[in-house]
């Protein structure tokens, strides 16, 4: 079998613009593997439009802006496998994977970047009493469905969660003629992009449930109603505040989960808050050379930061293997961490030596925060106080360090990023 | 004279934004804290629109829809006869981004474009 410099695992938005950039970057060993029949990833089945408004500065539909990538790949002659399943990454960067033509095959790659994406919260991951009927499907499948094979999933829908999807789907099948009755969030505020309640459901009267979840589900073949319930604080139904909605369909968009199978099994450390590889400033997870970006990592909001994240994953693989493949130093070592309302941090250490004059770092906070600061402090000195007048869990916040600035701190041990009242 | 309450879309405040409305004309903007609230309030109330997206049934090609989009924003109150015009099209393989599937949708002026290759096969 063939070998390559860089396996790139996962050909959606971040493995694309993963592998463009490595190419511009000078290597020209590199293989991207997908498991679907086509490169694009679930942009392909996400036909609204909005996507691209920071990278192409203005706004295409999921297809559109895949094809941007693919075109690249495709001009570039980047070499890509697909219906080609990845079913082992070794510590030793031995990428094991499987199709039809080759059978099983083994690729020994100096890098691998890790770019498997994200998948739904199962309705087994929710603990939704009721039967267990045909009829409940995740906001993504329906999408699917609807957008790729043609097929609507039903008439009266309710939907649980206001997860991005979720809202999109409310939308998309209203546009086909289903009734959307009603969306119930667990949370006090929604998950999803305010552009989105306001275009997906407003727009449509359909009404947002906030502190509000599944309670029951009736039907032995398939869905015929669901009850949903007012929570309290505690999260837990309030009981009389039941309300049935006779429907047959129930759609759940209740968050994403980074699809770390293979970074485990190769003994990639993770982050229990972000469920991704925790990373250094090169987005290298703890095996040198094995690299991690785009929603594996951590979920995004928007696919415009995937792909500029995805592109500094390549850029940084082609970078290793150019510097001979070398373990990262472990002087100079900083640690970043998130308190005080910031939830995590992407990346969680920093070597100063090798990071860029400017360094993106990204984070989501766990609560609508409203005219607030977003604080770094070095060490115990706060160096950024920046004023927020909205910051919500749905959406990704960011903070740009400056290389120049940390080298004003030559003893540096911990940057903190925390929210912060006044 | 009139009065419209919305949700701005500027940022994730989402702020609650009421328009005084006389006569088809607005008089004024409150509930905005800045000035993208004012300016987004202005053009909802007066001439809302937006991009629609869907798929087109397609003969033919190497997949079964093609996903397609107006190839400009129509009038918010035209959805729903342009999905109908959507819907009752069928487009032939091949297709390709930017091809025009359906010309002056609704009679809205405005064609529906495919956003995604299908290819003939």
């Amino acid at each position: 079998m063939k070998t390559y410099d860089i396996v790139i695992v996962g050909g959606g938005p971040a493995g694309l613009a993963a592998a463009v950039a490595a190419k511009e970057a000078g290597n020209d060993s590199i293989l991207i593997l997908e498991r679907d029949h086509e490169l694009g990833g679930i942009l392909n089945q996400c036909i609204h439009n909005g996507f691209g408004l920071h990278t192409f500065k203005e706004e295409l539909t999921g297809p559109e802006y895949a094809y941007r990538f693919i075109k690249q790949v495709l001009d570039l002659g980047i070499e890509y496998k697909l219906n080609t399943m990845v079913m082992d990454i070794a510590p030793d960067k031995t990428v094991t994977a499987m199709n039809r033509e080759d059978g099983m095959f083994q690729i020994p790659a100096k890098a691998v970047i890790l770019a498997m994406g994200c998948r739904e919260r199962p309705r087994g991951a929710l603990n939704i009493p009721g039967y267990r009927p045909a009829g409940i499907f995740s906001a993504g499948t329906a999408q699917r469905l609807v957008n790729i094979e043609g097929y609507m999933p039903g008439r009266e829908v309710v939907i649980l969660g206001s997860g991005d999807i979720g809202l999109i789907m409310a939308r998309r099948m209203t546009f086909e003629g289903a009734k959307v009755k009603v969306v119930a969030e667990l949370m006090p505020y929604s998950g999803g992009l305010k552009r989105n309640i306001v275009q997906c459901l407003d727009d449509y009267g359909i009404p947002l449930k906030l502190s509000h979840t599944v309670v029951d589900i009736e039907g032995k073949d398939h869905v015929t109603a669901v009850t949903i319930a007012e929570v309290g604080p505690d999260r837990k139904p309030i009981p009389g505040t039941e309300e049935r909605y006779t429907c047959d369909t129930l759609l759940l968009s209740c968050g994403l989960i980074p699809e770390n199978e293979l970074s485990r099994s190769a003994g990639v450390t993770m982050n229990p808050v972000t469920s991704g590889p925790v990373v250094n400033e090169s987005l290298e997870t703890n095996i040198p050379g094995v690299f991690a970006c785009g929603n594996v990592l951590h979920v995004h909001d928007l696919v415009d930061y995937v792909s500029e994240e995805a592109k500094r994953a390549g850029q940084n693989a082609v970078k290793y293997i150019a510097d001979g493949c070398k373990e990262a130093e472990g002087a100079n070592v900083i640690e970043l961490c998130a308190t005080d309302g910031a939830r995590y941090t992407v990346p969680s250490t920093i070597n100063k030596d090798r990071m860029d004059d400017l360094l993106t770092v990204r984070f989501r906070v766990g609560d609508v925060y409203k005219n607030s600061f977003v604080s770094v402090y070095f060490d115990d000195e706060r160096v950024m106080h920046n004023e927020k007048r909205i910051l919500a869990p749905g959406e990704m916040e960011q903070i740009i360090l400056q290389k120049k600035k940390l080298d004003e701190y030559p003893n540096l041990k911990k940057i903190t990023v925390k929210i912060e009242k006044e | 004279m009139e009065t419209r309450e919305l949700t701005c879309i500027g940022c994730p405040m989402g702020c609650l934004v009421t328009v005084t409305l006389d006569n088809g004309e607005v008089k004024e903007v409150t509930g905005n804290t800045c000035a993208k609230g004012d300016i987004y309030a202005r053009k909802e109330v007066v001439n809302p629109t937006r991009i629609v997206t869907s798929t087109v049934k397609i003969v033919g090609g190497d997949k079964e829809r093609v996903s397609v989009k107006t190839a400009s924003d129509i009038p918010k109150s035209k959805i729903f006869e342009v999905m109908k015009d959507i819907d009752a099209a069928q487009a032939t393989a091949p297709a390709h981004i930017g091809d025009v599937i359906i010309k002056d949708v609704a009679g809205t002026g405005v064609d529906v474009v495919a956003t995604r290759n299908v290819e003939a096969v």
